[in-house]
This record gives C-alpha cells, sequence and structure tokens, in this order.
C-alpha cells in the first residue's frame, strides 16, 4: 500500500503529464489547421495540371514520342518505394501504418522475386523499415530541419527519382503516404507515380476539352517537360496529405492521453482521500478506546 | 475598353491571381505573347520572367516565375507556374541561388544538348536578372 505521501507525488507527476499532453493537443491543432489550408491550397494547382496532362495526353494520342517516365521502360524488375512518413512520434498509429503497408508490399515484391529500392522520407519510417530492410534503404530525406513544407521540398525529392529513373535504377516507383480523410481517419496509401500512365478518361472534360489546341514548342516536347513536373507535384501532395495526416493523428492521441490522465487523476484521487479518511477513523477510534479504558 | 476575361496565376504553394483581366503577357518558350479575350487555345511550356497582367480594372500588376506552362482557352488563361512572386517580393538572393545552380549545371551538362539546354535556362535567367530593378 503506497504512503500519502507517495499517492501525493504520484498525483502531482501525472497532472503534470497531463499538462504536457494537452499543450501538445492545442499546438498539433494549430498546426493542423495549417497543414490543412497548405493542403488545400496546393489543390487547384494539381488539379489544373491533371486537367492539362489529360488534354495533352489526347493531343498526343500515346504515340510513340511519349516520354519513357510515362510509359515506363516495359519491365517490372525494380521497383524504387518512396515512403514518407512523419518526422517524429507521438501520433498514435500514424506512422507504423504506412511502414505496415509499405512492408507488405517489399515482402510481396521480394517474394516474387523483384529487386526493392526504399527512398525514406521521414525520420520515423526509417527507423521502422530499417530493422527488416536496412540493406535495401538507398537514402534518407530529413525533412526535421523544415519549417514550413515548400514545393521545392517536393521537386528536390522528384528530381532524385527521376535522375535515378534515367540512369536506369529502377522501373516502377510507388509513393507511400497517408491519405488525409479527416481528423480522426488518415488511410495509408499507395500509388504509382512511374510510370505514370494516361490519366483516366473521365478528367478529359475540361473547358474546351474539344477544341484543337496549338502547342508551342510541339506536344511531345510540352509532355516531356511537364511529366517531371507532374511528379514533383504528386509528391507534394503526398507530403502535404501526411504533414496534416500527422497533426490530425497527433491531435487525437494525444486527446486520448489527456483524457486518460484525467481519469488516473480521479482515481488515484478517490484512494488518496479513501486512505486519508482511513487514517483519520484509526486515529479517533485509538483516542476515544484510549479514553474509554480510564 | 477591351473584352475581359478570367485569368489565373497558380504556384504549387496556392493560387496567386484569379480575377477578370484585359491583356495578360506571357513570357513564352518561343516568344512573349500578348494574350486577351478570345485568343485561340495555345498551350506553351514558360521561360523564367516577367508576366504583366492588367486588370479589367486598368491596374497593372507584374509577377516573376520561374518557369511552368499557360493553358489558354478562349475563354481563358490559366497559368501554372512552378514558383511565382509578385515584382515587388522579389528575393534577390533566390534568384542569385538559381542562377548560381544554373551555371553549376551547365558546367557538368554531359552532352551537347544538355549543356545547350542549361545555357539557355541561365541565359533567360540572367535576362531576368537584369530586367527587374534593384530594390
Amino acid at each position: 500500500m503506497p504512503s500519502l505521501k507517495d499517492l501525493r507525488n504520484r498525483i502531482a507527476s501525472v497532472k503534470a503529464t497531463q499538462k504536457i499532453t494537452k499543450a501538445m493537443q492545442m499546438v498539433a491543432a494549430a498546426k493542423l489547421r495549417r497543414a490543412q489550408e497548405a493542403a488545400e491550397a496546393a489543390r487547384p494547382y494539381s488539379e489544373r495540371m491533371g486537367a492539362v496532362l489529360a488534354n495533352i495526353t489526347q493531343a498526343v494520342g500515346g504515340g510513340g514520342d511519349a516520354p519513357a517516365l510515362m510509359t515506363g521502360t516495359g519491365r517490372d524488375d525494380v521497383h524504387l518505394l518512396i515512403v514518407c512518413t512523419a518526422e517524429r512520434g507521438l501520433c498514435g498509429g500514424f506512422n507504423s501504418q504506412i511502414a505496415r503497408l509499405a512492408r507488405d508490399h517489399i515482402r510481396k515484391l521480394l517474394a516474387d522475386g523483384k529487386k526493392v529500392k526504399i527512398i525514406c522520407v521521414g525520420k520515423k519510417g526509417f527507423d521502422i523499415l530499417r530493422r527488416d530492410y536496412g540493406a535495401l534503404i538507398l537514402e534518407r530525406v530529413d525533412l526535421r530541419e523544415v519549417k514550413t513544407l515548400g514545393f521545392a521540398n517536393a521537386d528536390a525529392i522528384a528530381r532524385k527519382v527521376i535522375h535515378l529513373f534515367n540512369e536506369g535504377g529502377f522501373d516502377i516507383s510507388t509513393l507511400f503516404y497517408s491519405q488525409f480523410k479527416s481528423v480522426i481517419s488518415q488511410v495509408p496509401t499507395a500509388q504509382q507515380i512511374i510510370p505514370a500512365g494516361a490519366p483516366s478518361a473521365a478528367a478529359e472534360a475540361t473547358d474546351g476539352g474539344n477544341a484543337v489546341y496549338e502547342y508551342e514548342p510541339e506536344p511531345g516536347e510540352i509532355l516531356s517537360d511537364l511529366i517531371p513536373r507532374n511528379i514533383s507535384v504528386q509528391v507534394f501532395r503526398a507530403l502535404l496529405e501526411n504533414a496534416a495526416g500527422e497533426m490530425g493523428a497527433k491531435m487525437s492521441a494525444m486527446d486520448n492521453a489527456t483524457r486518460n490522465a484525467g481519469e488516473m487523476i480521479n482515481k488515484l484521487s478517490i484512494t488518496y482521500n479513501r486512505q486519508r479518511q482511513a487514517q483519520i477513523t484509526k486515529e479517533l477510534i485509538e483516542i476515544i478506546s484510549g479514553a474509554e479504558a480510564l | 475598353m477591351p473584352e475581359a476575361f478570367k485569368f489565373e496565376l497558380v504556384s504549387p504553394e496556392r493560387l496567386l491571381v484569379s480575377e477578370q483581366v484585359e491583356s495578360v503577357v506571357i513570357p513564352g518558350a518561343e516568344g512573349e505573347m500578348t494574350v486577351m479575350a478570345h485568343h485561340a487555345p495555345v498551350m506553351t511550356t514558360i521561360k523564367p520572367g516577367v508576366v504583366t497582367v492588367k486588370s479589367a480594372a486598368g491596374k497593372e500588376e507584374r509577377y516573376v516565375v520561374f518557369g511552368g506552362f499557360a493553358d489558354i482557352v478562349p475563354a481563358g488563361c490559366t497559368l501554372l507556374a512552378e514558383s511565382a512572386v509578385a515584382v515587388g517580393d522579389i528575393d534577390r538572393a533566390d534568384l542569385a541561388r538559381r542562377i548560381q545552380e544554373a551555371r553549376e549545371d551547365a558546367a557538368d551538362a554531359k552532352d551537347d544538348q544538355v549543356r545547350s539546354k542549361a545555357e539557355q535556362f541561365l541565359s533567360q535567367l540572367t535576362t531576368l536578372e537584369s530586367a527587374i530593378p534593384p530594390a
């Protein structure tokens, strides 16, 4: 049985923890709002990019001059996985969910006799995957110093990937990130970015979609300029969704932690009060029985 | 009074401009072009340069863009820029850094085609630098 003093100390320490988790929750809420705004601000660009890409692929008509980034190398021997996770923990199952999806994917590919290469974006995914597949990790992109996620960050990653592709480093590239559905739900997603494949026909109904375009320079040339850009945009979108998802997951994790701490304080307080009362009663009995004995 | 049309300037980070304008001057990859209402549908890549937007109210605004492309249809014009800032907010250090990078790219290009491309990009950047009045 812990003494009264022990209980008091315990309550004080849980209260201090609760204050910390509460503060973290509020910070995450504020950051979540900003991350959401950033994700929304980036949406018009990726939407228009999709529309333009659809228009232009229609114009090129899937001819032989489509760049390799779009059609692929024709093989699927070497896979490059880009696993995007958060830089920090304390956000529930967020990082482990993405890592699990990636791991399942890797296991399947390895079982099929494919070669796998990994690029980790974010520290947490690197930490998790390093244990099992450390030898496969080519590189780790550190975004810890980055305060606000800019397009330049995504562009740098995409450039690396494209450079590797041009050198024949891999055939198929898949991007792993967490799709931000809502504050309480983030869905880990695998998305193939190279070869990009033709955009779906549904995206073709843009304004003036059937107009006869003039192209400056040639459509093929624009397309080869556009595809790398589109990869950057996809990576950027994944990073933004991840940032928002991380903050959402952190917020709900910290909310849970705060609530648990509150429950613990209640239980400890009841034990503390009961024990104090028991001690008072015991002292009273001692005094009364002492007086009666006289 | 020329007719107004819808112009949008979008960078990956945000939507910069979305308004009715009279005319837009775009630094196209094969020469500058002025877009007005009912322009024939054109799609063009753009080089680093200055976009001049003349709004329907007659105000003129200038933006510096670094590459991207423009989608022009009779009803409007969408400019997707890799990065875009208002001329007043341009960070000269950033510009200098880009020029430095382009110079390095040109220096370690492996074949002639890549080199000529990199050099072209570099000259576009330096032209842009001299075109912007010092702050």
